[in-house]
């Protein structure tokens, strides 16, 4: 049997940002992840809520813990309507920051992530799905 | 709720309301005792609650579970009692106290009429205790909110800067690390490294449960303005899980760091040309020259 439970967190403040982690943390330690690899998914999860706090004008983040025949993890998806990113591989590459960050959060977060992906859209906004497996 | 009833107790309270209102008001005596609530609070409180169950009463509202007037006092009254340190059941004894006064009036009023006595007691009963319920459940949010609000306010709890020795600062942090409260910290332990001369400030992670890239910033940039006062920084407490994600975050401290706090002490006191030796132990008469804290001399 496969199941699916999701909590939608509303990200306006950096207080939220900490209520995201801790939302991931939860669903990542009953997913069954080890401690490396909840510490990952939370670090990630961190990276891009504060993202969507600072570039994408705030958002939410829907944290799915799932729970499937064949895998078992978490996924998180963080949704803006913010200005969108103009040059995806130009975000994701280390260092590069339009503000005054290390330029490290897109990049770093997929390297800790199984599944990674960016959709987004100028003017429209920017949506961001990771996911860690068991 | 039966409509009978609860136009016979809409005459009761109307024509009885002083009475009722003073019978209430020495039973709820009690809860003035330690001063936590006023007594003319109460009072306030009591005369309001009754003035609006007479008038849903009187009004026709036949709802077990009480006019949505009387639930909004309620939880208005509930909410303060829980900021105020109340427990659920002292809370709640505002509204159950009232049957007894109300049990009494009733049994004057329907004398050996039974049947009555019963069926208004019933109904009272009733719509009080929905509504003592529902001040438990108020309260009960209440108290969950303040829980909260104090766990988050100890998670980003600011951090003591602490001297362990001469020239040697310690900075362990507890918690979040990316509010404006990090900031503060980090200046705290700045302004630490020039009233003590330090030379050596060991900033402890241990009880920082995620290093993200800010918090990573945040780090880089207090060792550097530590380098500028002329002290060194050592990072001690990156937990293996905290290590690995640094890793693949790409983030690099370029700091001396240690497992340990103990560790980093122990570093740090060689820096400065100390060692810690076990003291003289019975007849040997010498102090042993090896370090209680073999790290210290390596
Ligand atoms: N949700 C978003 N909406 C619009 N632009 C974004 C969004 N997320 C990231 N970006 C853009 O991508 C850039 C790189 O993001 P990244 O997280 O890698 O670095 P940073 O946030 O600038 O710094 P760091 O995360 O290291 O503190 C950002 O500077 C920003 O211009
Ligand atoms: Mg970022």
């Amino acid at each position: 049997m496969s199941t699916v439970t999701s909590e939608v967190l509303a990200i306006r403040t950096g207080d939220d940002v900490v209520r995201v982690r801790q939302g991931v943390r939860t669903a990542a330690s009953k997913a069954g992840l080890s401690l490396v690899d909840q510490t990952k998914i939370i670090t990630a999860a961190s990276e891009l809520a504060r993202n969507t706090l600072d570039y994408g004008g705030g958002g939410t983040a829907r944290i799915e813990l799932v729970q499937e025949p064949m895998r078992r993890g978490v996924r998180i998806i963080f949704e803006d309507q913010g200005p969108g990113i103009p040059d995806v591989e130009q975000a994701l590459s280390d260092g590069f920051t339009t503000g005054r960050g290390l330029g490290l959060g897109l990049g770093g977060s997929k390297r800790l992530c199984n599944e990674f992906r960016i959709e987004t859209e100028a003017g429209k906004g920017t949506r961001v799905t990771i996911a860690r497996w068991r | 709720m039966a409509s009978k009833a609860v136009t016979a107790l809409a005459g009761l309270l109307a024509s009885r309301e002083d009475k009722i209102l003073a019978a209430w008001l020495s039973t709820l005596a009690g809860a003035t005792a330690d001063g936590r609530i006023s007594r003319t609070e109460i009072e306030t409180q009591a005369r309001d609650f009754l003035r609006a169950l007479r008038e849903s009463m009187s009004g026709g509202d036949t709802s077990s579970t009480g006019s949505a007037r009387l639930r909004d006092m309620l939880s208005s009254i509930s909410r303060s009692r829980a900021l105020l340190g109340f427990s659920p059941s002292e809370t709640a004894t505002f509204v159950f106290s009232l049957k007894l006064p109300l049990f009494e009036e009733i049994r004057a009023a329907h004398g050996s009429d039974g049947e009555a006595l019963a069926r208004d007691t019933w109904t009272l009963t009733e719509l009080l205790d929905q509504l003592g319920l529902h001040t438990i459940e108020v309260f009960q949010k209440s108290r969950e909110e303040i829980i909260q609000r104090q766990q988050d306010e100890i998670s980003e709890l600011s951090t003591p800067v602490v001297k362990l020795w001469n020239g040697i600062l310690a900075l362990p942090l507890i918690g979040t690390l990316d509010s404006a409260r990090t900031q503060v910290v980090m200046e705290n332990l700045l302004q630490s490294i020039v009233d003590n001369g330090a030379e050596i400030a060991i900033i402890d992670i241990t009880g920082v449960p995620t290093v993200d890239t800010l918090v990573a910033q945040h780090l880089l940039k207090t060792v550097a303005a530590a380098r500028l006062m002329g002290a060194d920084c050592i990072v001690s407490g990156i937990r293996p899980q905290i290590a690995q994600t640094m890793v693949h975050l790409g983030v690099e401290l370029n700091v001396v760091s240690k497992a340990s706090l103990a560790d980093a002490f122990a570093l740090a006191l060689t820096r400065i040309g100390r060692t810690v030796v076990p003291i003289r132990s019975g007849g040997s008469g010498q102090p042993r020259s090896t370090g209680a804290y073999p790290g210290a001399l390596t």
